[in-house]
């Protein structure tokens, strides 16, 4: 496979503003001992194509595993989320795989970078699932991480880093693939206020020039403020900003 | 960078890598070990056979003297009023009777048999020293007591001699090739008053090439001296001289057979008895079973609690090594996520690990051919001398009486010639195919803790994973 065919092939893209998400009374049960905890409850929501959405809710309500619905990193346990005319409930790991691959891009809140890795052999993870030639892979991601301001730390490990570059190398092995979607798990939970700012600027700007769809679930009010919408989730299910 | 990130996930968990490899290496080391002293105690067991056999022998016949048959052995009529005696005997050695020569060629026609060759196991005896007083015509009796007043005093000494058939140098007691100096015996030589020693022997009494060594009182020449197997003749003459020599003409004590297959060496032994009726075959597996002593107990330890032994280890090392692989997945659970999370098929995570286990496996087998070999290099130089005794169902009676013997088994001297102890240095060699077993066993061990690392890593789904907390 070539870099040609990193744009996904199979999903393609939809106009700005057309549906890209449709989610139809989904439902998310994990069982604990005894118990049965209803992560999410009968969700409905849209997501438009180039939308800003920002989830909020308070803790343990279910936002984290909604984003992973969206990214096709778990099954709901009934309902359907329609990626692009697909719904993902349907589709065997391997084919979710090839999806997170191409479509579905990660920040998460921890970072989650590989603590052997530099900055740029982090960001190339991404393009290994294309088996992209090496020094081509280099190219993409020398120059995602140049984008983000970070051209000066490809060879650090991710311990000889900030909080916020940490995070600037996860959004670019996130973007390196040139993803519809970028899902954002509280990315800048673990950041100082100016981290935060500055790791929101970028994800907006991102937003703005590569025409993305962005998802952040986010605790903080000021990051929400900065999306075109917010989707609130309590007991399982979206109260307000429904699309 | 598949490669960069397999090597520093290494380096990251580098004392548990070593666990892991030492642990293999241990095991690997181990079956090593074990294996090169098998091969060593094979050895040394072929060693033995063929210091009895005789080379590419697979069957010897034979026929023991039946008990009361033989009778006394005398030493022949000592002249009236004599009382210094020196008396040589050459004779069957213990408990042997004869076989016609035409036997061998009746071996020799028998359908599976590819050679056969007769031999004559001889010991030449010599009784020297003083007698008391004498009566003529009573002889010299072991048990009997000499008539006479004063205190006998004499002295028995002896050597092993056995005639070889020059005709057929690839299946006998002695081969060319153990011919270390001087030269074999010539085509023509069947009847020539010649002889090789063994360089045991040769040094015992000094002997080299062109000296002479007197038997039953003829003087032959040293031609050749012989690197042969502890236990084997100590002088080597041509079938025709030992006939001629021994006043056996026409007979052989040994059959040598060489047979087409292994297959049909059981077969053989049946047709053998068949058309030798009362004769004994013995087989090297035969044989095998009636060694005592210390080569025995090696070869038994060597089998059985040698082998369990390295089985054993290597199962811990791999069940060690599979557990650590495990738990250093279990510490790896959110990266694998994450490397899910943005589109890592798990075929590749998995990948991932077995090739971290294999490196594993690898480095360990390395290290452990590398301690294997030394270990074996350690047993071959300082390894013991071990003993093979020949129980009396091999060698029944001694090779001579002294006369008043009730038959085989009885006669002066057997204790000391009935039973045959072999010496053979254990050595430990390592064969090309046992190091081949243990490359396939380090990357087998590392298959096997990458699959139990691999097996935990596959089973997670990728949001299960980043839920995690470490």
């Amino acid at each position: 496979m070539t870099t040609d065919t990193l744009a996904p092939t199979v999903f393609t893209g939809g106009q700005p503003g057309s549906t890209l998400y449709q989610l139809t009374d989904v439902r998310k049960y994990f069982k604990k001992g005894p118990d049965t905890i209803r992560a999410l409850d009968g969700v409905d929501l849209t997501i438009a194509s180039g939308e800003f959405l920002a989830v909020q809710g308070p803790t343990g309500q279910g936002k984290s595993t909604l984003l992973s619905l969206l990214g096709g990193l778990d099954h709901p346990t009934s309902g359907h989320v329609v990626f692009e005319g697909h719904d993902l409930a349907g589709l065997h790991e391997s084919q979710l795989a090839d999806l997170r691959a191409k479509a579905f891009g990660f920040a998460f809140q921890t970072f989650n970078l590989i603590p052997t890795l530099s900055a740029e052999e982090n960001v190339e993870t991404a393009l290994v699932p294309f088996h992209v030639p090496s020094h081509e892979r280099r190219q993409r991601a020398r120059q995602t991480l140049d984008e983000l301001g970070l051209g000066d730390r490809l060879s650090h490990l991710p311990s000889e880093l900030s909080g916020g570059e940490q995070q600037r190398v996860a959004i670019a092995r996130a973007l390196v693939k040139g993803p519809k979607v970028l899902l954002a798990d509280e990315p800048t939970g673990n950041l100082d206020e100016q981290m935060r700012d500055e790791i929101t600027g970028v994800l907006e700007k991102l937003w703005q020039n590569r025409g993305l769809t962005l998802v952040v679930v986010t605790h903080d009010s000021t990051v929400a403020r900065r999306a075109q919408r917010i989707a609130v989730i309590a007991g399982g299910r979206v109260r307000s900003g429904t699309g | 960078m598949l490669l960069t990130y397999l090597r520093r996930e290494l380096r990251r968990r580098m004392k548990q890598a070593i666990v892991v490899a030492l642990g293999l290496t241990i095991g690997i080391g181990l079956v090593l070990v074990v294996s090169a002293t098998s091969n060593g105690v094979k050895t040394a067991q072929a060693s033995v056979l063929h210091a009895l056999y005789g080379v590419g022998t697979d069957m010897t016949v034979s026929k023991t003297v039946a008990p009361g048959t033989r009778g006394p052995q005398n030493f022949g009529t000592i002249p009236s009023g004599s009382t210094q005696i020196s008396r040589e005997m050459l004779r069957p050695v213990g408990g042997q009777t004869t076989l016609p020569e035409t036997d061998v060629s009746t071996v020799a026609n028998l359908r599976g048999t590819a050679v056969a060759t007769g031999g004559l196991e001889l010991s030449d005896t010599t009784l020297s020293g003083t007698l008391p007083s004498y009566t003529p015509g009573s002889g010299f009796s072991a048990r009997g007591t000499p008539s006479g007043s004063s205190s006998p005093s004499f002295s028995i000494s002896s050597f092993s001699v056995d005639g070889v058939q020059i005709s057929k140098t690839g299946v006998g007691p002695l081969a060319p090739s153990q011919v270390t100096s001087g030269s074999y015996f010539a085509s023509s030589d069947n009847n020539a008053d010649v002889a090789i020693v063994s360089s045991a022997y040769a040094t015992q009494e000094s002997l080299k090439v062109g000296s002479s060594i007197t038997i039953e009182g003829k003087a032959l020449p040293v031609v050749g001296i012989a690197q042969v197997a502890s236990g084997a003749a100590d002088v080597y003459i041509p079938l025709g001289t030992a006939q001629s020599l021994s006043g056996l003409s026409g007979d052989v004590t040994t059959i040598y057979v060489s047979a087409s297959s292994a297959l049909v060496v059981s077969s053989l032994t049946s047709e053998i008895q068949k058309v030798i009726p009362g004769s004994t075959v013995t087989t090297s597996a035969s044989l095998a079973s009636e060694i005592t002593g210390s080569l025995s107990s090696a070869s038994k330890l060597a089998t059985s609690l040698g082998t369990g032994l390295s089985i054993a280890a290597l199962v811990v090392a791999f069940i060690v090594a599979g557990l650590l692989m495990m738990a250093a997945v279990a510490r790896r659970v959110r990266e694998f996520g994450t490397l899910k999370a943005i589109g890592w098929k798990t075929r590749r995570i998995v990948e991932q690990v077995m090739g971290e286990g294999i490196v594993l496996g690898i480095v360990g087998g390395i290290a452990g051919i590398v301690l294997g070999i030394v270990a074996a290099e350690v047993i071959s130089a300082v390894g013991p001398t071990l003993s093979a005794t020949f129980g009396p169902s091999y060698a029944t009676g001694g090779r001579f009486g002294f006369g008043g013997g009730t038959g085989a088994g009885t006669g002066f001297g057997h204790a000391a010639l009935g039973a045959r102890t072999v010496l053979v240095h254990l050595t430990a060699p390592l064969h090309g195919g046992t190091i081949v077993l243990a490359v396939v066993l380090a990357v087998a061990g590392g298959l096997i803790a990458g699959a139990f690392g691999s097996w935990r890593a596959a089973r997670l789904s990728p949001a299960a994973a980043l839920r995690r907390v470490e």
